[in-house]
């Protein structure tokens, strides 16, 4: 009960600190923060193999992608120059409105009736829930299909990118680069043959 | 669970509203994915919350789901900020006029 407080007031602080940080380098710090503090949320949520995927995944494999971005952006360290600003100054009604239903929102949640919580083991199986056997068994019969599914989004994803990120050859430099290639395994081929 | 399932329900509609804010407010284009980020996330802490409390592990699965398509995101949209902003003057998504025709 105190962890979970500890653990929701951290979140809340990294999540602020993440969108009003001046320089994208300390926001990318907060936002580990954030995503550490939410791995250890899930463990008290007994979710063991997303806790792990959470650290892999989002600290390891998206964080670093950010870095990177932004040590190619820029110098990292200082606020990127942001061009001059064309909002029209009305912050004062604007914070007041989002204040107001951001009021309005935690009010309606904090005091909608949830569906009450079934009896232990109403469902599944209270012993082996979340842990990652459990998870493996689900992920690769019952859920086979989204598991599938998400090969597919990440092969679309990386196409995508290597759209995106290719460079554009015109058909010059392409027959020209194709030659060198050609050339290349020719000579590989007779350096093999003398050897 | 010791935790009513309220606290959780209030925690995560929070953090999506602060990557709400994040993404309407700042004109920096990385900072406004990782807003995006935090509002995966905020989904993913209600569908993990809700699993625990059917202890089934069908929102693990949809958790699971999830992050691929944040990972996915995030490859293709610093892709997108890599191309669109190296040639710039300023990283900032309100100068960017070349989508104007």
């Amino acid at each position: 009960m105190i962890a979970f407080w500890v653990l929701a007031a951290m979140l809340i602080a990294s999540a602020v600190w993440t969108i009003v940080a001046k320089k994208p380098v300390y926001s990318v710090v907060a936002l580990l923060l954030n995503f550490a503090t939410l791995a250890v949320l899930y463990v008290t949520l007994s979710a063991e193999f997303l806790a792990v995927i959470q650290i892999i995944v989002y600290s390891g494999a998206i964080l670093v992608l950010f870095v990177f971005v932004i040590a190619l952006l820029g110098s990292g360290v200082a606020p990127f120059p942001t061009g001059p600003n064309r909002l029209p100054k009305i912050w004062l009604p604007a914070g007041l409105f989002t204040l107001a239903a951001f009021g309005f929102l935690i009010y309606a949640v904090s005091n909608v009736k949830m569906a009450a919580a079934p009896a232990t083991g109403a469902v599944g199986n209270a012993n082996v829930f979340g842990s990652v056997a459990d998870f493996g068994k689900a992920l690769f019969t019952v859920q086979l299909l989204p598991f599938e599914a998400t090969g597919l989004v990440l092969m679309v994803a990386v196409i995508g990118v290597i759209t995106l990120g290719g460079e554009q050859m015109s058909d010059a430099e392409a027959q020209q680069s194709r030659m060198r290639a050609d050339r290349a395994v020719r000579e590989a081929i007779l350096r093999e043959g003398k050897g | 669970m010791s935790v009513p399932i309220n606290d959780y329900v209030t925690l995560a509609s929070v953090i999506f509203f602060i990557g709400v804010v994040g993404v309407i407010v700042r004109r920096n284009p990385l900072i406004m994915l990782m807003s995006v980020e935090l509002m995966f996330n905020a989904a993913n802490l209600l569908l993990i919350a809700y699993a625990r409390l059917w202890l089934h592990n069908v929102g693990h699965i949809f958790a699971f789901i999830v992050i691929t398509v944040a990972a996915a995101e995030a490859a293709i949209g610093l892709a997108i900020v890599v191309t669109t902003f190296r040639p710039e003057k300023y990283v900032d998504v309100d100068d960017i006029r070349r989508l104007h025709g």
